[in-house]
């Protein structure tokens, strides 16, 4: 019942977008299309929800498309159940923002019509139960993205990005591709249930993990994998960035987690390493390029790439922690990895809307150019300001359970045998550590330069507050990352079905001990009430300002501002982005950028002003892309010689290709 | 009745702190006077300030938004509940179990943040200035800290802190490198969060080197003195803390009678007489640094802090 309504559910989608492009340019298709998405993905929504939390039996179903021999296969289980509904939890916001914000779009011909195919490609990757149908459903959400991607495709930079995505999209799949053939075996069994019931040899299964790593990796973002998100994502209306970024970074996630987790068997002791590692070095760097970014899109596209990071420590725990049967150990890092999915999809999707509004009142999305918009847009400030609390991990929201959640599973690690985990894990664990700290950074960086301080130009002087849509959207995004920070044992235990399908065991139920606390493992060894938390900080607070209103003078006078003595009108002398960012950029910078900076001093008597040129050299491009680009260019200019052959030539290189053929078979054989 | 006596407990913790920090401070400027041969002000001057501070007007810049206004308020409840939650002369608080010491590290990483924002609210120079620098040192010593948590934790097996005094109070702990690698840590990094010397000097408005005190260079008023309040916790909470991991002697537990918590309160006062004496003597022993040696400095408390988990996960008995 549950499968055959969600699949109903994609199919309307797939008919708005048919709708939309049939509407065309009239001003009404705007509130239809998004209107009618609202209401189909909360069907989904609701559905999966009741799937979830109902704790209802699995549900598969065969539909005749596709390959004739194999058909569609479709299936709904717990771990399909809650990836559909973070995916239509988050189609619901970004719809009903998207009323509102939509109205602005210049091209809606290029956005509407594959808006719902987006929608319903990434639940299609969900649902679907044997490769063929997930690698079209992966292909059909990237291309849909890749064309809402190119919305605004005169843009150079856009066209750029765009073709970036491609390429990489087209590697990710590729290496999915050659995942889905090694486990599919000689004989093509290419439906899940055979594959689950015939796990590969060790030796194939090490490749299928790298592979799957690489395919999904490369969607969600894992550095160096990284390079298309931080140019498709900004490139897109704001709506459809906070989509691909809160959402379809996360169907990686799930692609990731259903092929290890669950297709390929029991865990090996070393699985978790690359895992780990290129998670830890992700999570810094992902962190650190969104630092050094002005683009407020773009600074946010980053940062989804640090949360990935996260996201995969906790997954590579849970792998460490399966294959040496400490399953419960396991079962609280999945469950961490798995709400910081939710987490990570409410407060990104939440910033991007903010910085979409923000777009939208000043048409800038370079912070060097903004400022004081707190003014100008109060209620957009301070639901942006929760969406920065939630992603620094500050408590009493949301992002910093499943942060404190990972760190519970670190402190698990000693007991694991294994020596390069016992270096690996502390490792990782402080550079969990420090991104978290640089987050807190960048998110004061992001919002000090964007909202606050005095408006660098016109524009942003003269922002006006976004429309009632988006503001009700933000709020109810800001209004989740609250409960989700005071109340996570609801949250803690809507996942506990999905850990006893992948590990075999649970956490304890969370929801109602003593206050709403959370104990993950023992009460006499950590527990953390966000409740509590928050009733004190309000309670705390509130008593300050009450004894200081009771006790205290509240006379207030409005002045210049002091600045000790000598405060400059111009707000040009304000910090800027890439001066709050100075410290950091020469702490941590000079090595992983190779930051200088150069200051030209003018001579005596000279009148010109002395230049400051700061220069970063993203070195994943250079040293890895750039060169590889440049191979495969001098390579294809090689072979264009072989377009000009003469008809002889041809046929000899038919013939030796064909002989070399023949040899290598005889050596196979 | 239990319930009772463990409320008022709870809160006579939550009032003790709060109104000993501003003598702490107090206590320190003092100490570091006599120890420079200077009288120095009163024990009670940093009352006297806060009274005077909550009496004056306040000069709120032209540009300076709500979120200014609001930013002293939640600074100082972040501060206040992370300071009350730290077993000062009992443990088994009746409200510890709330939050563990990673929530209590990511309170006063809140109440920074916060701050960091404020000294970009009004737009000037010497706000952004004290903001920027204070994120770079935030962002070594935030992790310095998690790694000393670790490694605590490891050791006590338990991130509750009043578990962990038990812990640590107790016999089974013995002597352990990775405990002392995380004392000199914690000191490191306790130093840097407060903003003393070497890190920043506390004690001066006009000079281009300082963080906090630019940070909150607009303040004024009930503003300033809900700021000044909340730095003098945080100090009280560091040593607190400190005292209550590596010295929890007189900390009495849960079942423990009145006069064995009037004692229990005697030697918390002993112990800040100490930490505070301590501090004041390394202060005027050594110079300030410059902005960029501050890395360095937190760049080794971090290795500790490293350094101390590891050993504790290649063997139990470091």
């Amino acid at each position: 019942m549950t499968l055959s309504i969600v699949l109903s559910c994609n199919a309307a989608l797939l008919m708005v977008a048919v709708l939309a492009a049939a509407l065309g340019r009239r001003p009404i298709a705007t509130p239809v299309v998004y209107g009618l998405c609202t209401v189909v993905a909360m069907i989904s929504l609701f559905v999966a929800l009741k799937h979830l939390l109902g704790a209802a039996p699995l549900e598969s179903m065969k539909l005749p498309l596709g390959i004739p021999w194999l058909g569609a296969h479709f299936r709904i289980d717990a771990l399909a159940a809650f990836f559909l509904a973070v995916v239509n939890l988050g189609a619901v916001i970004t719809s009903v923002f998207a009323i509102g914000y939509g109205s602005h779009e210049v091209a809606p011909l290029r956005v509407l019509p594959f808006y719902p195919a987006f929608l319903a490609g990434m639940s299609l990757v969900i649902l679907a139960d044997d490769a063929f149908t997930f690698l079209v459903s992966w292909e059909f959400m990237s291309l849909t993205s890749w064309a809402l991607v190119m919305a605004h495709h005169r843009v150079e930079e856009n066209v750029r990005g765009g073709y970036v995505y491609l390429v990489m999209a087209s590697f990710g799949t590729l290496a999915l591709l050659l995942a889905f053939g090694l486990l599919a075996g000689p004989d093509g069994s290419y439906s899940f249930a055979q594959i689950r019931a015939t796990h590969p040899a060790a030796g194939l299964a090490a490749l299928v993990l790298i592979l799957t790593l690489i395919g999904t990796g490369s969607k969600a973002g894992l550095v160096p994998l990284h390079v298309w998100l931080p140019l498709a994502h900004p490139a897109a209306p704001s709506h459809v960035s906070a989509l691909m970024s809160g959402v379809m970074t996360k169907i990686a996630v799930y692609g990731f987690v259903r092929i290890v987790f669950d297709l390929l068997g029991a865990p090996l002791w070393w699985w978790s390493i690359p895992v780990l590692t290129v998670a830890g070095i992700t999570t810094v760097m992902g962190v650190l390029y969104a630092l050094m970014q002005h683009d407020l899109k773009r600074l946010l596209a980053y940062h989804t790439v640090e949360n990935i990071g996260i996201i995969f420590i906790g997954l590579g725990l849970a792998l460490a922690f399966k294959s040496e049967g400490m399953l419960f150990a396991a079962a609280l890092a999945l469950t961490a990895a798995l709400l910081h999915v939710f987490n990570h999809s409410l407060f990104k999707s939440l910033l991007f809307f903010g910085a979409g509004a923000v777009l939208t009142a000043t048409g800038e999305r370079d912070m060097e150019r903004l400022g004081g918009v707190i003014h100008r847009m109060p209620q957009t400030a301070f639901l942006f300001l929760i969406g920065c609390a939630a992603i620094s991990a500050l408590p009493p929201l949301n992002g910093f359970v499943s942060e404190w959640l990972t760190f519970q599973a670190i402190l698990l690690s000693p007991e694991l045998p294994s020596w390069g985990l016992k270096f690996l894990v502390p490792s990782v664990g402080c550079l969990l550590a420090l991104s978290a700290a640089l987050a807190a950074a960048c998110f004061v960086k992001a919002y000090g330069v964007t909202f606050l301080g005095r408006p660098r130009t016109h524009v942003a002087e003269k922002a006006s507050e976004t429309d009632r849509y988006s503001l009700a959207a933000m709020m109810f995004l800001a209004l989740l990352c609250l409960v989700g920070g005071i109340l996570p044992g609801l949250f803690i235990d809507a996942l506990a079905p999905i850990s006893s399908i992948l590990i075999g065991e649970r956490m304890p139920a969370q929801f109602g001990a003593q206050w709403f606390s959370i104990v993950p493992i023992a009460a006499s060894r950590s527990s953390y009430d966000g409740l509590l938390v928050f009733l004190f900080m309000v309670i705390s607070g509130a008593l300050a300002a009450f004894a200081i209103h009771r006790l205290a003078s509240d006379r207030l006078r409005r002045a210049p501002a002091w600045d000790c003595g000598y405060p400059d009108p111009s707000p040009v002398t304000q910090y800027s982005a890439a001066s709050f960012a100075q410290p950091i950029r020469r702490v941590f910078g000079t090595t992983v950028f190779h930051a200088r900076e150069l200051v030209e001093m003018a001579p005596p008597n000279d009148s010109r002003p002395a230049r400051l040129t700061v220069e970063l050299h993203d070195l994943v491009w250079e040293d890895i892309y750039a060169p590889l680009v440049a191979g495969i260019s001098s390579l294809a200019d090689r072979l264009n010689g072989l377009q000009f052959l003469t008809i002889r030539q041809f046929l000899a290189l038919v013939f030796c290709t064909l002989v070399a053929l023949l040899l290598v078979l005889a050596v196979w054989s | 009745m239990v319930l009772i006596r463990d409320l008022a407990i709870q809160c006579a913790q939550m009032l003790l702190v709060l109104l000993l920090a501003p003598l702490f401070t107090g206590f320190v400027r003092k100490v570091k006077a006599k120890l420079l041969r200077r009288q120095g002000p009163p024990l009670i001057q940093p009352y006297r300030d806060l009274a005077r501070l909550t009496r004056k007007e306040v000069v709120l810049a032209d540009n300076a938004s709500w979120l200014f206004r609001v930013i002293p308020y939640l600074v100082f409840a972040a501060t206040w509940v992370a300071a009350s939650l730290i077993p000062t002369f009992r443990t088994g608080l009746l409200f510890s179990w709330s939050a563990d010491l990673i929530a209590i590290a990511a309170l006063i990483g809140s109440g920074r943040f916060f701050l960091a924002l404020a000294g970009l609210d009004v737009g000037t120079s010497f706000g952004g200035i004290g903001s920027s620098r204070e994120v770079m040192i935030a962002s070594l010593a935030e992790p310095a800290m998690i790694m000393i948590i670790f490694t605590l934790a490891l050791i006590a097996g338990s991130t509750q802190l009043s578990a962990m005094a038990a812990f640590m109070a107790s016999s089974a702990v013995g002597l352990r490198v990775s405990l002392a690698l995380a004392l000199v840590a914690l000191i490191m990094v306790a130093i840097a969060e407060n903003g003393r010397i070497p890190i920043d000097n506390p004690a001066t408005h006009l000079e281009l080197t300082m963080v906090h005190e630019a940070m909150v260079l607009e303040y004024s008023g009930r503003h300033l003195a809900l700021i000044e309040l909340s730095s003098s916790l945080k100090l009280t909470l560091y040593v607190s803390l400190i005292a209550c991991l590596f010295a929890p002697w007189g900390i009495e537990s849960a079942g423990a009678a009145l006069p064995a918590l009037a004692l229990g309160a005697v030697a918390y006062v002993g112990k800040l007489v100490v930490g505070g004496s301590l501090l004041a003597l390394f202060e005027t022993s050594i110079a300030k640094m410059r902005v960029f040696r501050v890395p360095e400095f937190l760049g080794a408390a971090l290795m500790l802090g490293l350094l101390a988990t590891l050993l504790r996960f290649v063997s139990g008995s470091f």
